[in-house]
């Protein structure tokens, strides 16, 4: 199993009255609910939780990418993931990721994950999403029947970029270089590992088992519900004779552990609260712009998980709790409720999403640290018999740098000793 | 009206035809050609009229090859040429006017007349058009109708959300559709038309509801500032659907402009 430690970076001072006030979290959120001042503090809090989780024996942590939106403060994933490069040694990195469709032109992003690879010594996994809807198409203004096609010459185009060895022309539809020829180039040969974030999209089933990338459920409505959605994930892979390593899949899930199910529900429902109620309030015109989704994939049922259409609203602890969109609870509680997802969904990723909504530090670092010592090590051992899949995972130097290992005082003096 | 199939190079394009006279070729806007049927009959009385469902819409096809504007004004010259149809009268509406007054720009000698009912294409950074592709159906009639209350009644007859059945095949047709129209419209409906529209040369007749609240009456002023030879026909308590709300008077200013006396005397 591998754990990834992930925070959606929320603001976490939308007014009570947000929902009421305001039409949507995310594209046209009020400008004015972001303090540049306070975000001094909200940043740098949650990159040091980040690096907490980081000592405490998660297989990696992770950044992603939202534009215009109250509980995503990450624009650029990659400006995160630097600045954890340089704070954390061993724990890998996942960036999930940069939506390569957006970057202008898309080997930008073969530039930059090269970096990072470079600088973390090889310990990152990369993450192309195609981006939500609003993302990609409200706040970045592509094309929504275009997205795809976009985003699928992007991939070519930096696929080619990392595996060719000599200067190439790319005469795409999208972009048009003349000289491809990526410098730096990644630690990790031919490139990184890939996840691929998805919605239920066939066509994104069968990239990822194609390409051999990780697909990855990012839901928020918890593992009861993704059920049917992974069951459709590995019919695929099974018709398409793939094998069935559970490191093909990943899923993201809302996670609070306590000592006891009641500490977790006093110390922890007002945050849930804050995120379903207030984070998720995204106006449904938003949720899904025409011809974003294929039309297959409308007519095998899968809705956009931003406009359920019975909506987030006045969903309590309990709904949430035995809804399955949270597990949340005592150790033991939680590691029952985890083993069922993992064997549920058979999936061998979990993002685990420890940090929710408004939560502060301290509270954050309680359920991370609970979960870190009193669960995930009972899991570990799950899908021991495929071993470390090292198809989707990082594999850094075994010798790597660390920060802060320029020559000493002496040194130098001996240096200008030794000159003079 | 009589529904046929033209193929063209791409895909098979379905379209209505009927009445006899000039042949007048009708573009629809982003909503297809549900709520015109009684406006193509109208003009099926005076016309020849061909009215062509856009690849995505109805029964026509999506179309992947169709990317960008150049490639929907060449489709629609395409499917004209396909069904044999020489010198037409071009009436566009909304996004139909947009990819008419592009055949016309392109191929200036090629058209007869050209009528724009409300077109987009235009855009005024003063006056933005509002974002049609993240409006809920629930909120369309206060951007279409001039009579918001029978225009949510004329639309929302097709509309039950609450049903998943119907849902689902609202949705599809709506990303069929919309989804064909984003890719000139979205996320903005410019395509550098205002820098082609002086090479028109056909003889345009503008027609605008003068409560427009989608594309306002202050476009009809570019519209008309920018094409050589446009005379514009305001049409009171009418909203951007004016060829639905008021079918008789948009009608009556074709005939009037178009009639083939007025062609004698102008010719």
């Amino acid at each position: 199993m591998k754990f990834v430690w992930f925070n959606l970076m929320p603001w976490p001072y939308l007014p009570d009255d947000f929902r009421e006030k305001n039409r949507s979290v995310w594209v046209d959120i009020d400008s004015k609910l972001f303090d540049p001042v306070k975000s001094h503090e909200v940043y740098n809090t949650y990159l040091d939780l980040l690096e907490y989780a980081a000592t405490l024996g998660f297989d990696a942590i992770g950044a992603n990418e939202h534009h215009q939106n109250g509980y995503g403060l990450m624009p650029s994933p990659n400006l995160i993931a630097a600045a954890l490069a340089r704070r954390t040694e061993d724990i890998a990195l996942l960036v999930l990721g940069a939506s390569i469709a957006l970057y202008n032109p898309p080997v930008r992003v073969a530039e930059e994950f090269a970096m990072l690879d470079c600088i973390t010594g090889g310990r990152l996994v990369a993450g192309f999403p195609v981006g939500t809807s609003m993302d990609t198409n409200y706040c970045y203004g592509q094309i929504p029947a275009l997205t795809r096609e976009k985003y699928r010459e992007a991939h070519d185009l930096i696929m080619r970029a990392w595996h060719e060895r000599e200067p190439f022309a790319f005469n795409g539809r999208y972009t048009k270089l003349r000289y491809v020829n990526i410098w730096p180039r990644p630690i990790q040969q031919p490139h990184p590992p890939i996840h691929i974030p998805g919605g239920g999209s066939i066509e994104t089933y069968d990239f990822c088992i194609d390409n051999t990338y990780s697909y990855s459920y990012l839901s928020f409505t918890g593992y009861l519900r993704a059920k049917a959605l992974l069951a459709g994930y590995w019919e695929r892979v099974a018709e398409r004779n793939a094998d069935s390593s559970p490191f093909r899949a990943g899923f993201a899930q809302t996670i609070c552990v306590a000592d006891t199910d009641e500490d977790a529900e006093r110390l922890y429902s007002k945050h849930v609260s804050y995120f379903y109620n207030r984070c998720l309030h995204v106006y449904p015109g938003f949720a899904d712009a025409p011809g974003y989704r294929t039309i297959k994939t409308i007519q095998k049922g899968v809705l956009s998980q931003y406009a359920p259409l019975s909506g987030f609203q006045d969903l309590t602890w309990k709904d949430l709790v035995e809804g399955g969109h949270i597990i949340a609870g005592s150790p033991e509680t939680v590691r029952q409720r985890m083993e069922d997802l993992i064997e549920g969904l058979h999936v061998g990723h979990i993002f685990c999403l420890l940090h929710v909504g408004d939560m502060p530090a301290d509270k954050c670092m309680h359920s991370t640290k609970l979960f870190a010592e009193k669960v995930m090590p009972k899991l570990r051992s799950r899908f021991a018999d495929f071993g470390e899949d090292g198809r989707f995972w990082c594999k850094p130097l075994a010798k790597r740098v660390r920060a802060g290992s320029l020559p000493s005082q002496p040194e130098l003096r001996e240096l200008a000793g030794k000159d003079a | 009206m009589e529904l046929k199939t033209v193929r063209t190079k791409h895909v098979p394009v379905q379209y209505f035809e009927g009445g006899e006279g000039e042949p007048l070729v009708f573009l629809h806007g982003a909503g297809g050609l549900d709520l015109e049927q009684n406006f193509l009959n109208g003009l099926a009385k005076d016309f020849h009229v061909y009215a062509p469902l856009i690849p995505g819409y109805g029964e026509s096809e999506e179309c992947g090859e169709l990317r960008d504007m150049l490639d929907f004004t060449l489709h629609t010259w395409d499917v004209i040429g396909e069904i044999g149809i020489e010198d037409p009268i071009l009436v566009g509406y909304s996004m139909g006017g947009m990819i008419a007054s592009e055949m016309a720009a392109i191929a200036p000698n090629d058209v007869s007349r050209l009528a724009l009912i409300a077109p987009a294409g235009l855009w005024l950074d003063e006056h933005p058009i509002p974002d049609l592709f993240s409006v809920m159906p629930f909120e369309l009639p206060k951007y279409l109708f001039h009579d918001e209350a029978a225009g949510a009644k004329a639309i929302g007859a097709n509309i039950q959300l609450t049903d998943p059945a119907f849902l689902q095949t609202f949705l599809v047709r709506n990303a069929r559709q919309l989804g064909a129209a984003g890719k000139i419209l979205f996320p903005i409906p410019y395509r550098g038309l205002a820098e082609r529209l002086y090479r028109i040369k056909a003889k345009t007749l503008l027609i605008w509801g003068e409560s427009d609240k989608l594309v306002p009456p202050v476009y009809a002023r570019a519209f008309q500032s920018a094409i050589p030879h446009a005379e514009l026909v305001l049409i009171p308590e009418a909203g951007h659907m004016v060829a639905f709300e008021k079918t008789a008077e948009v009608l009556a200013a074709i005939a009037r402009v178009f009639d083939e006396e007025y062609v004698a005397t102008t010719r």
